[in-house]
């Protein structure tokens, strides 16, 4: 499979805070040293609790936000230093999807004008052209050429994310980033969008980086996964891999955290004490370590590098 | 599990008013009871009137549009409704205590949790202001926060999601409530620090033998949690039955989607069953069933009249035309 994307070392801090001459006195460390790979077709996850840099990550990759330091490279082409005016074609190919489908589709615009912005920018369709795109599109995520001409308010939560999802793939991307597209909706709802995004992906051959905190639908949608935490990437593996062996101690942590809708299952539960710590110090060693209980000495010490320990599985930990 | 009443709710109706004639029915005539010691579970999606029961069950309707319009709420031998203000104030935070889904927003951001928590227990109580504190304290160390004395003097921005759910916790228990109502205690934590607050809720529910009344949308929680499960849609109870029995023969044809539309680690599918439609709208209520337009089995019948919730097994009860016919 072709590499479609590609993250080296890529970071980014905000700054917070601001001495008297206007200086800023503490960085939050939001996304550290990430890499990893996305092939074509498949959908790669990033999971992480809040606050650990995977929404960052998406705004990175679709150069919503500028990385501090690093590569990215999407399609062959190294975008992480490119101006907006440069970005902005290759950003036909590459779709975001908002977790926030009220707040991500202007209130004033109708369905139809909506939809067909895309195509305004990246094409020179004539009006009949674009309508008749509209159509079809709202014909595959499931709503009907009758809603093209109504206001975002008049539709519930999960036929706004289906609007959103339309207005993603007007300009048939390759790459949909998609920032925790069903977290904002109802349980029943969620199962709808998720079959959706998993057809769509089907019949458009398209490549998904969904960004989730869910790992129960992580499992379901994912190829490969990514877990964050504190703004490094700790593990990456292929799904059955990461599911059945996790080896970083937050991913075994995360997974049975996770509460299974099954009340005869009984498993044994890792609890972990505290919180996460903050990113505006980083911890000097591994940034698990405070809440790890396999925690040695030199966790505290060192950063542990990024090892493969098995094809296709890579660890950041002094275990392995 | 004792099969003692402590709270009983009959024929609850909770309306809205928008103005003196119009309203919608957010809670409509609902009953189930709560026993001594048990967690149960409340199910549904958002607007099917979970969080407005418990709002009405606590009297915290007071400022809103929202009336209790019909109904009785018997707790502890006292009909909730016809009590007088100063005996619900009693009551509350007292032998019925409530936790809220935002930690945040539910403590007062310009007190100290010292002064927050001393109030709360010493308008219960009669202890003085230094054996509040030290109560307070010591709530605190029960909800597993290290350093109580610290925390104490912090303000609510100071402490992180989960720690303010303790807090609240630690409050809401400061009391010896008889019923824990807790809407969404979970929802907005993440999944590791969720399991650090459902652990410590089952602690002290079997410590202190109090009953939990848990209000949810996730069947993670209810599963892990509950003894008993209550699923409602648009306002009405469309089943109730034992956590293992709701599970494994849900009978209703909403509960049935519901389980089945939750991804389940580990089970390896890919597309997920999934119901049709959304909810509807409170105020253009389908006539019949309410389930009826998004459900597969809909019958003429089910589009027409509305069916009552029957026992349909042992502790199960089911409001559907398909197992009030056979």
């Amino acid at each position: 499979m072709e590499k479609i994307l590609s993250l080296k070392n890529v970071s980014k801090t905000f700054p917070v805070g601001k001495s008297l001459l206007g200086q800023p006195t503490k960085f939050v460390h939001a996304v550290n040293n990430v890499s990893f790979d996305v092939y074509e077709g498949e959908t790669f996850s990033i999971v992480g609790e809040s606050g650990c840099g995977k929404s960052t990550t998406g705004r990175l990759i679709n150069r919503l936000l500028t990385p501090d330091s690093g590569e990215i490279w999407f399609q062959g082409k190294e975008i992480s230093k490119i101006s907006q005016d440069e970005m902005r074609p290759l950003r036909k190919d590459m779709q975001m999807i908002f977790q926030d489908p009220a707040g991500s589709l202007n209130p004033r615009m109708r369905v139809s004008e909506l939809i067909e912005e895309p195509l305004l920018i990246h094409t020179n369709m004539t009006p009949q052209e674009r309508m008749k795109i509209v159509n079809e599109l709202l014909g595959i995520v499931g709503l009907s050429d009758k809603h093209a001409q109504r206001y975002p308010h008049e539709f519930s939560g999960g036929q706004k994310q289906r609007i959103g999802i339309a207005r993603a793939l007007t300009v048939r991307p390759s790459l949909i980033i998609a920032d925790e597209p069903i977290s904002a909706l109802d349980v029943s709802i969620q199962a709808q969008v998720l079959n959706l995004l998993h057809n769509l992906q089907e019949k458009y051959n398209l490549t998904y980086v969904f960004i989730s905190h869910d790992l129960s639908v992580v499992e379901m949608i994912s190829d490969r996964i990514a877990v964050m935490y504190l703004g490094f990437v700790v593990e990456t593996a292929p799904k059955d891999m990461l599911y059945k062996n996790p080896l970083h101690p937050y991913t075994e942590a995360l997974l049975s955290a996770v509460p299974i809708p099954d009340p005869n299952y009984k498993k044994e539960r890792i609890i972990l004490e505290g919180d996460i710590p903050s990113t505006i110090n980083l911890p000097k060693g591994c940034p698990f370590a405070a809440r790890c209980s396999k925690c040695r000495p030199e966790c505290l010490e060192q950063r542990p590098e990024q090892k493969e320990v098995e094809p296709g599985h890579f660890v950041s930990c002094h275990l392995y | 599990m004792s099969q003692e009443v402590l709270l009983k709710v009959k024929d609850l109706r909770t309306e809205f008013f928008s103005s003196k004639k119009s309203s919608v029915t957010a809670v409509h005539n609902i009953s189930f009871d709560i026993y001594k010691g048990e967690i149960l579970g409340l199910v549904g999606e958002s607007g099917c009137g979970k969080s407005v029961t418990s709002l009405s069950i606590m009297q915290l309707l007071k400022d809103t549009p929202g009336k209790v319009t019909n109904g009785e709420i018997v707790f502890d031998g006292v009909d909730l409704l016809k009590a007088s203000d100063a005996e619900i104030r009693d009551i509350r935070g007292g032998k019925m205590s409530m936790i809220f889904q935002e930690p945040m927003s539910s403590l007062n951001p310009s007190m100290r949790i010292d002064k927050q928590m001393i109030e709360g227990i010493r308008l219960h109580t009669k202890m003085s202001k230094e054996e509040a504190r030290n109560h307070a304290a010591e709530m605190l160390k029960k909800v597993g926060i290290p350093d109580p004395q610290r925390v104490l003097k912090n303000y609510p921005h100071q402490l992180s999601g989960g720690m303010s759910q303790r807090v609240m916790i630690a409050m809401a228990m400061s009391c010896d409530p008889k019923l824990l109502i807790a809407d969404e205690p979970t929802t907005a934590l993440d999944v590791t620090i969720q399991a650090q607050i459902l652990d410590l809720m089952k602690k002290i529910q079997k410590e202190e033998g109090s009953s939990i009344l848990l209000i949810t949308h996730d069947l993670g929680v209810v599963a892990e949690m509950c003894s008993r499960v209550i699923v409602m849609y648009a306002g009405k109870i469309v089943e109730e039955a034992p956590v293992e029995v709701l599970f494994n023969n849900p009978t209703h044809p909403y509960t049935q989607g519901l389980i089945a539309s939750v991804p389940k680690l580990g089970s390896g599918v890919k597309v997920l069953p999934s119901i049709p439609g959304s909810v509807p709208d409170l105020a253009s209520m389908p006539q019949g069933c309410r389930f009826a337009p998004r459900c597969k089995y809909a019958t003429e019948k089910c589009r027409t009249q509305e069916p009552d919730l029957v026992v349909v097994g042992e502790n199960q009860r089911c409001r559907c035309w398909l197992k009030q016919e056979g």
